[in-house]
């Protein structure tokens, strides 16, 4: 068999997995907000306050 | 001592204020700290409820709030028994997503997120109360999905939670009524297969573009062929199949459509390809028709810009709450489904509620908001055994009421039942493109015969290649992008400008219309600030900080609007306090008497017969004089009245009395008409009878009561102080805020319909050059190949170009 229709099929192979992929993305309902995660991505810092971790625990140390 | 250094420090803080020109604004939600200012933690508060959300958050470590944005809070309401409906399980069970016994689900609506603040609390609420497992946000839509285990919380106490930290959730029997809806993602899926399809045909057909003799070529071309039209078998079946089937429908009625042509150019596209292989005569067109399917599709993507935070389909049910408070014969209260309702029923109406279904008032106070249902901007104040109509909201205290009648029976819910709710009105539009299409198709058919017949004269062999390439390189694809992009673009800018259309049709609607009808109350004026006038002897020093005390202990809503607009006092305890009924407050310090209220309450008969509303005051029973309430009329009114009447037939229709109607006579142009005392009824009759003389009609309205008149006009516009508010069904939603440039988006549009022109004579010269390579039997595939991107391309960037310069001219 000629390499062509090897690469060929690899090609096309490699092409459906892709839009299956994308056939997923959009089931899972990832197009319907195209907003909310540009906005999202950039809260991490926020989230990681170590320092504020700490007083959260006393405080509810005192709480309990 | 206490009191005396605080009532020093409020001094001081309003000098401060009046010297500095500065106003200072609450920490937590921004807005004016205007009577009262609350220090805390350095920070200052325009109320207390203000302070405590400031407080949770900073007990939770979660102040970061407020660095994201400033201000961004609301202030929480009161909401006492409000959401005891939840612990109804019924109720309950119809809104939660999902419910296995331990966890649930819930998707609210909570019209204050507004900012990336929001977004990231509610998505940490899990830090406030443990038992939410997660939160996410979808800003568009302003929902947030909340999934929180059952035994630790329960919904009512998640709504309320919810409530304490300012973001109230809104649900109402809309909720209720109507089953989860699937999002509709056919489009993408299509675009997407499209796309996929385009890409692939687009490589696979690159080596045979240069007909290189070559025998490696050669060998493999069948294989190149047949891949090309395996892939365009979705294009053709899947993706292009809406156009069919518009086609078709087009054709069933009559109707010759621009979907016509395109469907007609589709079919020969793949007809003649699948020829070409087969009998192996070339490579075909695949790579033109799945590159003409993308473009099409992506106009049509380009277009359904849609505004999913706003709804344009709102009916009653949007505003009625999902359950009522009931009182059964034993005293007992509980809430029941507003649709189980039955006649003589005792229901409990709590203060800023809705109240459900006609009925007659039992006991309590009722002042009774009206401007929903008549348009009528004063509140009325009910006596027990009146009747009350479903749609008043409740301003004062809680009352009781027996049911009359069951909710779809009630007298503005049946506005619901007329038949201009059912209609759609886009699909009786004809559109710019439905006229000019028709001409289109019938002289492509035309040049295709005519160069058929000649062929057939002159060489048979060429006669079906040159009818189908006719077909092929005249299909409208650009013609049927200058539209969508065009209008898609403008539907946009416009968005920005707060002005938001229901979809791209309003704009060549709009550009049509030759009579606009404005509703009054909330409409022309401003439902926001109200014009107070004091006739009378002016009140002593003394005098003014009595009434200022006075008004303060008083919760009827004029007395709040007084107390907010009376220049800063000192707030003195009152020795006596009493609220009549109907009738007025009377209040004393130590020597000093006041009354407030109706003529008759505060005894005087002098007062002439008004038709506006007023509010008197005595002192120690001398007469002082009275508050006139005035509407407020929204800037720009007489100039854009000015402006539009140059084109247009200008009417007002309002439910209100006819109090203002001399002055709106002295500010608008003089051959406006006028209407008052009209019912949402009337109101619908009376466009449809300027329809019926052939005009083309914009309502503007705000209020429910202009619901039906609204879905008849041909363009309905609501108009919202608030966009989050709910406005009634519509097609087009405006902020108040840009009512006076209203003539300026109505020339655009017309402007947009010149642009779309000017890009179907711009497509029109491609179709032409084209035309001749197909004429003469010479249309080779590349050409179809460059030819059609390329009118398309053209034509989307001199639409985008032109549209964008229109809107850099709006305000």
């Amino acid at each position: 068999m000629s390499v062509i229709y090897v690469l060929l099929t690899i090609s096309i192979i490699v092409a459906v997995v892709f839009f299956i992929a994308f056939i997923f993305s959009v089931k899972s309902g990832q197009y319907d907000d195209a907003y909310t995660p540009s906005i999202r991505m950039l809260f991490e810092d926020e989230l990681v306050k170590t320092k504020k971790d700490k007083i959260v625990s006393n405080s509810q140390e005192k709480q309990s | 001592m206490s009191y005396f250094l605080e009532a020093l420090h409020c001094i001081f803080v309003l000098r401060y204020k009046a010297k500095v020109m500065d106003k200072v604004n609450c920490y937590h939600c921004g807005d004016d700290c205007d009577s009262t200012i609350i220090h805390f933690e350095e920070k200052t508060f325009c109320c207390n409820g203000c302070k405590t959300v400031f407080e949770i958050f900073s007990t939770n470590d979660l102040s970061c709030y407020y660095d994201l944005q400033q201000a961004p809070g609301a202030t929480p309401k009161e909401v006492s028994g409000k959401y005891n409906f939840l612990e109804n399980p019924t109720i309950a069970e119809r809104l939660l997503e999902f419910d296995d016994g331990k966890t649930q689900v819930i998707t609210l609506y909570i019209p204050h997120i507004h900012c990336s603040s929001c977004i990231w609390i509610l998505e940490n609420l899990h830090k406030l109360n443990p038992a939410v497992i997660s939160s996410q946000v979808n800003f568009g839509k302003k929902t947030a999905r909340i999934s929180f285990s059952s035994k630790d919380l329960t919904l009512k106490d998640l709504v309320l939670q919810l409530n304490k930290i300012g973001y109230e959730p809104y649900i109402s029997l809309e909720d209720y009524a109507v089953e989860k809806k699937d999002v509709n993602r056919t489009l993408i899926y299509k675009l997407g297969v499209a796309g996929f399809a385009f890409g692939n045909i687009m490589f696979l057909s690159f080596p045979e573009y240069f007909e290189v003799n070559e025998y490696w070529l050669d060998q493999y071309k069948y294989v190149f062929r047949w891949l090309m039209f395996t892939f365009s078998l979705p294009v053709v079946f899947y993706s292009g199949n809406d156009y069919f089937l518009s086609a078709y429908k087009g054709l069933r009625s009559k109707l010759l459509n621009i979907d016509v042509p395109i469907a007609l150019g589709i079919s020969v596209l793949f007809i003649r390809s699948t020829f070409e292989i087969i009998f192996d005569l070339g490579t075909g067109f695949f790579d033109s028709l799945s590159g003409l399917v993308f473009f099409l599709l992506l106009g049509r993507f380009f277009q359904q810009k849609t505004y999913s935070f706003l709804s344009f389909e709102r009916d009653y049910k949007s505003y009625f709450p999902i359950a009522v408070t009931k009182i059964h014969t034993d005293k007992k209260e509980e809430s029941i489904q507003v649709y189980d309702i039955k006649k003589g029923d005792r229901l409990l109406i709590r203060n800023e509620e809705l109240i459900p279904v006609d009925g007659i008032l039992i006991s309590g106070k009722a002042f009774i908001d009206y401007s929903f249902v008549t348009g009528e901007s004063d509140p009325s104040e009910k006596e027990s055994g009146e009747k009350l109509f479903a749609g008043g909201k409740q301003l004062s205290g809680i009352i009781e009421m027996e049911a009359l009648k069951s909710v779809e029976q009630s007298y503005l819910t049946r506005l619901w039942s007329n038949s201009v709710f059912e209609k759609d009105k886009a699909s009786t539009f004809k559109t710019l493109i439905d006229s000019i299409s028709k001409r289109f198709t019938i002289a492509v058919l035309t040049i295709a015969s005519l160069s058929a017949f000649f062929w057939i004269l002159y060489d048979q062999s060429k006669a079906l290649n040159v009818f189908t390439a006719v077909l092929i390189i005249a299909c409208p694809c650009a013609i049927a992008l200058a539209s969508p992009f065009t209008l898609g673009n403008l539907l946009r800018i416009l968005g920005k400008k707060k002005f938001y259309l229901k979809d791209a049709s309003v704009i060549e609607q709009l550009s049509k219309i030759d009579t606009i009808v404005f509703d009054k109350t909330g409409t022309i004026t401003t439902s926001k600030v109200n014009a107070i006038e004091y006739e009378g002897i002016p009140f002593s020093e003394k005098e003014a900080v009595l009434l200022k005390s006075t008004l303060r202990a008083s919760n009827h809503p004029l007395s709040r609007q007084l107390y907010n607009l009376l220049s800063p006092h000192n707030i003195l305890t009152l020795d006596e306090y009493k609220e009549h009924l109907g009738k007025g407050l009377e209040a004393r310090i130590d020597q000093q008497e006041i009354k407030i209220g109706a003529a008759d309450f505060v005894q005087n008969s002098k007062v002439k017969e008004s038709t506006s509303t007023a509010v008197h005051v005595s002192t120690n029973d001398n007469y002082k004089g009275q508050f006139i309430f005035h509407n407020v009329y929204r800037e720009g009114l007489s100039d854009l009245f000015k402006t539009l009447n140059e084109e247009n037939e200008l009417a007002i229709l309002s439910g209100d009395n006819e109090g203002e109607k001399e002055y709106l006579k002295q500010v608008l142009p003089a051959d406006t008409s006028f209407y008052f005392n009209r019912k949402p009824a009337d109101k619908l009759d009376y466009i449809k009878s300027l329809q019926q003389q052939g005009k083309k009609v914009m309502m503007i309205g705000d209020g429910l009561n202009d619901a039906g008149a609204l879905a008849q006009s041909d363009v309905g516009i609501a108009i919202s102080e608030d966009i989050n508010v709910f406005s009634p069904a519509c097609d087009a939603i405006m902020d108040a805020s840009k009512f006076r440039f209203l003539s300026q988006y109505i020339n655009v549009s017309k402007k947009a319909i010149k642009i779309i022109k000017w890009s179907f004579l711009l497509s029109l010269l491609y179709n032409l050059s084209g035309l001749y390579f197909a004429v003469t039997g010479q249309l080779e595939p590349v050409i179809a190949a460059i030819l059609m991107p390329l009118s398309s391309i053209s034509v989307v960037v001199f639409t985008t170009i032109a549209t964008n310069v229109l809107g850099r001219k709006l305000s």
